[in-house]
């Protein structure tokens, strides 16, 4: 296959991968924390960022590292302080997000093409040094996961007995969501920030019920991810399709899929 | 437990409350939704920090003895798709976040095994903890709380999805585990327990002690802040004597 041969290919099979060993880590956090939605607030709230970028002439990816991780941080405080209002205001910060993003882009003398590639995705674009701060992050991530698992499982699966145990419950889960803050910029890159989500809670749940652990959900999920994503990378190239959506047609198809053999499976065992 | 009071958003939720617990005692805390049965067993976890009076642990603050106090959450607000298996629940029990390194070892699994046996549930170790039945879920929790080797075993409301038989059995194997550990249990059914508990606790708000020889018709004085529902149980049970006469109505 010649098209390997492509820098940009490399690139994007490298970014690919990578973003879906983070989805794979932090999508199974997701899943069974049940935080899908607040993951929804940050990828979309992030838009603020790119408008700070394109406004201030700042660098595009700091800025949404930097304007997420805020947006996070603050989700983080809000929904620790009051569960029971916790949607109504990560709704809240996710339109407002976006909102500052829109308007900074209006003022900002020019018309930007690339901004589509923020809402669907530009993997084949990525640039060399995108993949390193990805890398960066991943690796962030892993030591991260590593160092706390024990609390990690323990605080996502019983958060009154781990926090009797000594857990520190309410640190843990600030560094949790200004991790997957962070992550979600880097995801945004590959599908965009209105496909993320997808490509978050997909693999791992279709992975759920099929491994005995979080960390074989874990890598189940990274694996399945690099799946869709090598995938719909293959299929987007071969069909001249857009890159985000074809990934995201083929994690949405296994899905569905899975769910139809999971409820065959069920009925046979009636 | 001295003068202890708790308030949440300027609701007086525990007041003036005096509880002492001694190492065979096997209490049953009764009372009212909202009356503030789990904010006590919070307030004894160290969970919750009491605004006024003083909560001792075996001579401790009750954070420093955590490890001496077993707690067994209400089951409802555990996930059970999580992905886990029971002997990973019960391991957890072991969790120490001061030794960070030290990961599961083998010793702490041999530990684990044997509880589940203890526990007679040693069977089903390598299920995933959703595929269990409300009655097994409850022992793998237990057999966690026990890890530890507390002193104290504090359970909310453990039988809440558990049918009236396994309910029996249940309490059969609590009044086993008294025999080395002190045992608090809040339940709704003062019935159910009154055959197995030592004493009562009544919570609303104040609390009212009462050893076992009281669960009868003077109880019912004390009673009269608790709900009705709580009333007609204690006015059935003060009918028989209180001992084992209530049977016939758990099977």
């Amino acid at each position: 296959m010649s098209i390997l041969e492509y820098e940009f290919m490399q690139h994007a099979i490298a970014a690919g991968i990578l973003a879906s060993i983070i989805c794979g880590i932090m999508g199974s956090l997701i899943v069974v924390n049940r935080i899908v939605f607040l993951s929804g607030g940050i990828a979309h709230a992030a838009y603020g960022g790119i408008g700070i970028a394109y406004y201030f002439k700042w660098p595009v990816m700091l800025s949404t590292l930097g304007f997420s991780f805020i947006a996070s941080m603050l989700m983080a405080a809000v929904t620790f302080k009051v569960k029971h209002r916790a949607d109504t205001i990560i709704g809240v910060i996710w339109a407002l997000g976006m909102a500052i993003g829109i308007i900074l882009i209006d003022l900002t003398p020019g018309y930007n093409v690339d901004l589509m590639s923020y809402l669907f995705g530009s993997i084949l674009t990525v640039s060399k040094s995108s993949l390193f701060v990805m890398l960066g992050i991943t690796i962030l991530l892993f030591l991260f996961v590593v160092f706390y698992y024990n609390e990690l499982l323990a605080a996502s699966y019983d958060e009154e007995f781990a926090q009797v145990r000594g857990v520190r419950v309410k640190q843990l889960y600030f560094i949790l969501i200004g991790m997957l803050g962070l992550t979600i910029v880097m995801i945004i890159q590959v599908v965009g920030l209105i496909m993320v989500i997808a490509l978050l809670t997909i693999p791992p749940f279709i992975m759920e019920n099929k491994v005995k652990s979080l960390f074989q959900m874990m890598i189940g999920a990274s694996v399945l991810g690099a799946f869709f994503t090598l995938t719909g990378l293959w299929m987007s190239y071969r069909f001249n399709l857009t890159s985000g959506a074809s990934i995201i047609l083929v994690a949405g198809t296994v899905f569905l899929l899975n769910l139809l053999v999971n409820r065959a499976q069920k009925k046979l065992q009636v | 437990m001295e003068d202890v009071s708790f308030a949440y958003n300027g609701q007086n939720i525990l007041s003036q409350v005096n509880l002492t617990v001694f190492q065979d005692d096997f209490i049953g805390i009764i009372g009212p939704n909202g009356g503030g049965k789990t904010t006590l067993l919070k307030l004894i976890l160290g969970l919750l920090i009491p605004d006024t009076g003083k909560i001792k642990v075996m001579g401790g603050t009750a954070r420093k003895a955590s490890s001496l106090i077993g707690y067994v959450p209400q089951n409802i607000h555990i996930n059970n798709s999580f992905p886990i298996t029971a002997l990973d629940v019960v391991l957890m029990g072991k969790l120490n976040t001061r030794s960070r390194f030290r990961k599961n070892t083998r010793q702490d699994k041999k530990d684990a095994l044997e509880m589940l046996e203890r526990l007679s549930v040693q069977n089903i170790a390598g299920q995933r903890i959703g595929e269990l039945s409300g009655g097994q879920r409850q022992r793998i929790f237990i057999a966690r709380a026990l890890m530890t080797t507390p002193r104290l075993l504090l359970l909310d409301e453990p039988t809440a999805s558990i049918d009236t038989k396994g309910q029996t059995t249940f309490y059969r194997l609590l009044e086993v585990l008294n025999k080395e550990v002190a045992i608090i249990v809040v339940s709704h059914d003062l019935l159910v327990i009154s055959n197995y508990v030592k004493s009562v606790a009544c919570v609303n708000k104040g609390l009212h002690y009462h050893p076992h020889e009281d669960i009868t018709g003077d109880m019912l004085e004390t009673m009269y802040s608790c709900s009705v529902e709580d009333l007609c149980r204690v006015q059935l049970l003060a009918h028989g004597r209180p001992d084992k006469r209530t049977d016939h109505v758990n099977s």
